[in-house]
């Protein structure tokens, strides 16, 4: 089988573009490279299934070509679109949301990620301890939480 | 026709009519109930016949449309579905965990869910992801492969952003962009495979890759393995799965730890045993496996919020079970069938228990709970059981899995083997000691010694998130657990405890789904009859 280097050349350019707006942060560009990778797909298939050739409906012809086309190539690529065509409108109206709910269409940081690589020592121990945080700025003639712990009560 | 032929779709074709007919009962609920469990009880029921039968008669194979071979030597031209061993264990334990689940969220539904609901879509989606994951387990054909992950994967960006708020859309989109990167990927391979083979019904590539020269033939498979990588949260891939999870509403979130993953993991075994028996990618699986487990576990270590915590001992396990496909032994794929099946089980079960927990203590973070034990014994008895059984302790189904695997990797020997076993037994012991911190946290000491003890969620939420926070004297006492919530977490224990009880019956099971799955003839001759090209 022979193919042609322009097509896979641009398969290439067209995934590589593909990811570098996938990579980004603004959302609507992440949906764009999503669709661009998945045209250099669609087309990476349509390369894959051979030539180009006859129609492949009995009794159709075009141009006296002697071989019929891969129809499996185009019924997958057909399906591959259906199925982007639909998760791009999912996605788009996920980002219209994100858009009314924080007026921003920006990925972020995972918040309790965040927090948990944060947490210093003391709050970590205080976590396993089983004890509050103490906070010594606090007023202690009120009775706190501390004055609960067993061995301590009432010790004011 | 036989009752194979007639059995072997009702997997994909009972679900999808059912996501149909609950679309159309959408303002009666409780129609749209009854359908649902009906649906999915008969999936099990059927998903058990396929298991009895493909035990008695070997590898079933269905041409759909009855479009099979037209020329000798050549595949068929329509759809095949396969069901082997390995593949109706995995359907009847996910037809067993998806109407556990149903049943527990509709039991949350009705006790505690309000007017504003969207119950209306949640059972629609939740049968179209069922037909998903059945669809995957049946596909003998690349591209249904393919589009049965489709389906699942698009019923699960609903389910995960159902209610849209501002914390499910954000984890929202990096879990659709994440899946669809993996699809595309997955995409990708199968052109190749197309273009190397001309073909994508797995017997007839399995047949037509022997000819393609080595050096290709691990260069697909490592296509395939990024591909399902992602799915199954194996190291590199996994830092996806820990975010997106645990916002979920608790049935959804049991239900995709239960079954994503392992969907993953099935195409990995396919792939690995069918496509590519020798690829040479055995030591780098290994060691991603390595990675996968120790990296997982020492992630749910640092986690305070339990849903989070889970959700890294998940991906942490998944190692266990790419360590037994890597072995490439039929001891090893043993051990890592009996492990996926036993993992599934308790994997939802932890999940369906952190629900309960969640709804009766108002919160799932270690930072707010606090003296479970006392308050509900029964509480602390569902959560105890699985949570051992995770950490591996001898009587229960872990153990046994884990030991499976590590006498299969002691009998392989190598050096990359033997510090696998390392790793697993340390895996082992670290999930022991996340188990115990929750259970002393959460259940032994005092709720007033938490740092943020004295907060809880307002209401327990359904399938709606509630972020509002209050005090923990003002919030409405929730009674006791629904019947329709801890009815099925026992039942999902049962079963667990089950995989003890049955233990001989089972391995030997397993062990002949992993003989069967090794000895790819038998699958190449079911689908392709009995002349090999």
């Amino acid at each position: 089988m022979t193919t042609f280097l322009i097509p896979l050349v641009l398969v290439g350019g067209l995934i590589s573009v593909g990811v570098y707006l996938l990579l980004e942060r603004g959302l609507t560009r992440m949906l764009l490279g999503l669709l661009l990778i998945g045209n250099a797909v669609n087309l990476l298939m349509l390369m894959v299934g051979g030539p180009s050739g006859n129609p492949p409906v009995r009794g159709r012809f075009s141009d006296g070509e002697t071989a019929t086309a891969d129809p499996l190539a185009q019924g997958m690529i057909l399906t591959a679109i259906v199925i982007s065509m639909g998760i791009a409108a999912f996605v788009l109206s996920l980002i219209y949301r994100t858009y009314r709910l924080t007026t921003d269409e920006e990925v972020v940081n995972d918040p309790e990620d965040t927090r948990v690589s944060q947490l210093t020592d003391e709050e970590l121990e205080a976590l396993d301890e089983a004890r509050p945080v103490p906070q010594p700025a606090r007023d202690t003639d009120e009775p706190d939480e501390l004055d609960a712990l067993p061995g301590l009560e009432g010790s004011r | 026709m036989s009752t194979s032929a007639v059995l072997t779709p009702l997997p994909v074709l009972i679900p999808l009519l059912g996501a149909a007919a609950t679309m159309f009962a959408g303002r009666r609920p409780r129609l749209q109930r009854t359908i649902t469990l009906a649906a999915l009880s008969a999936v099990v029921a059927v998903c058990a016949a396929l298991l009895y039968l493909t035990d008695r008669d070997g590898t079933l194979a269905l041409h759909v449309g009855g479009w099979a071979q037209s020329v000798p030597g050549m595949g068929p031209l329509g759809i095949t579905l396969v069901v082997d061993r390995l593949s109706a264990l995995m359907l009847v334990v996910s037809s067993i965990v998806l109407l556990a689940v149903v049943f527990y969220a509709i039991g949350q539904g009705i006790r505690d869910g309000g007017e504003h609901q969207p119950v209306s879509i949640f059972l629609p989606t939740y049968l179209a992801l069922s037909a998903g994951v059945c669809n995957a387990f049946l596909a003998g054909d690349l591209f249904n492969l393919f589009v049965g992950f489709e389906v699942l994967l698009a019923a699960s960006f609903v389910l995960l952003t159902i209610g849209a708020s501002t914390e499910r859309v954000r984890v929202g989109i990096s879990y659709v962009m994440v899946s669809m990167v993996s699809s595309v990927i997955f995409l990708i391979g199968i052109a190749l495979i197309y273009a190397a083979t001309g073909t994508l019904n797995m017997a007839e590539v399995a047949v037509r890759l022997d000819g393609v020269s080595p050096g290709t033939r691990s260069a697909l498979f490592a296509v395939l393995l990024v591909a399902f990588g992602i799915k199954a949260a194996v190291f590199p891939l996994s830092s996806w799965l820990p975010d997106s999870y645990p916002t979920a509403p608790a049935p959804v979130t049991a239900v995709f730890a239960g079954l994503l993953t392992k969907v993953g993991v099935y195409a990995i075994i396919r792939a690995h045993t069918l496509l590519f028996p020798d690829a040479g990618l055995d030591r780098m699986l290994m060691v991603a496996a390595f990675l996968t487990m120790i990296v997982g576990i020492l992630g749910a270590i640092a986690q305070s919020d339990i849903k989070r915590l889970l959700s890294f001992t998940l991906v942490s396990h998944i190692g266990y079970m790419v360590f037994g496909i890597a072995l490439s032994s039929e001891l090893g794929l043993s051990g890592a069938i009996y492990y996926v099946a036993h993992h599934i089980l308790v994997q939802t079960t932890l999940f369906l228990v952190v629900g309960l927990i969640e709804r009766q203590a108002g919160a799932s973070t270690l930072q707010r709970l606090g003296g479970l034990a006392a308050a509900s014994p029964l509480l602390a008895f569902v959560f105890v059981v699985p949570a051992l059984n995770l950490g591996g302790i001898p009587p229960f189904s872990g153990f046994i899995g884990k030991v499976a695997l590590l006498e299969a990797g002691a009998k392989s020997g190598s050096v990359l083997a033997w510090l696998l076993v390392g790793g697993s037994v340390v895996t082992s012991l670290l999930t022991l000691y996340v188990i115990s911190r929750v259970w002393t946290l959460a259940f032994w000491r005092a709720r007033a010694d938490a740092p943020e003890g004295h907060l809880a969620a307002a209401a327990p939420s359904v399938l709606l998130d509630d972020t509002q926070d209050i005090a923990l004297d003002e919030r409405v006492d929730v009674g006791r657990m629904p019947v329709g919530m801890l009815a099925p977490t026992g039942a999902l224990i049962a079963v667990g405890l089950t995989l003890t009880v049955l233990a001989g019956p089972i391995v030997s099971y397993t062990d002949r789904a992993a003989a069967e799955v090794i000895d790819r003839d038998r699958y190449i001759s079911a689908v392709l009859g009995e002349v090999r090209p």
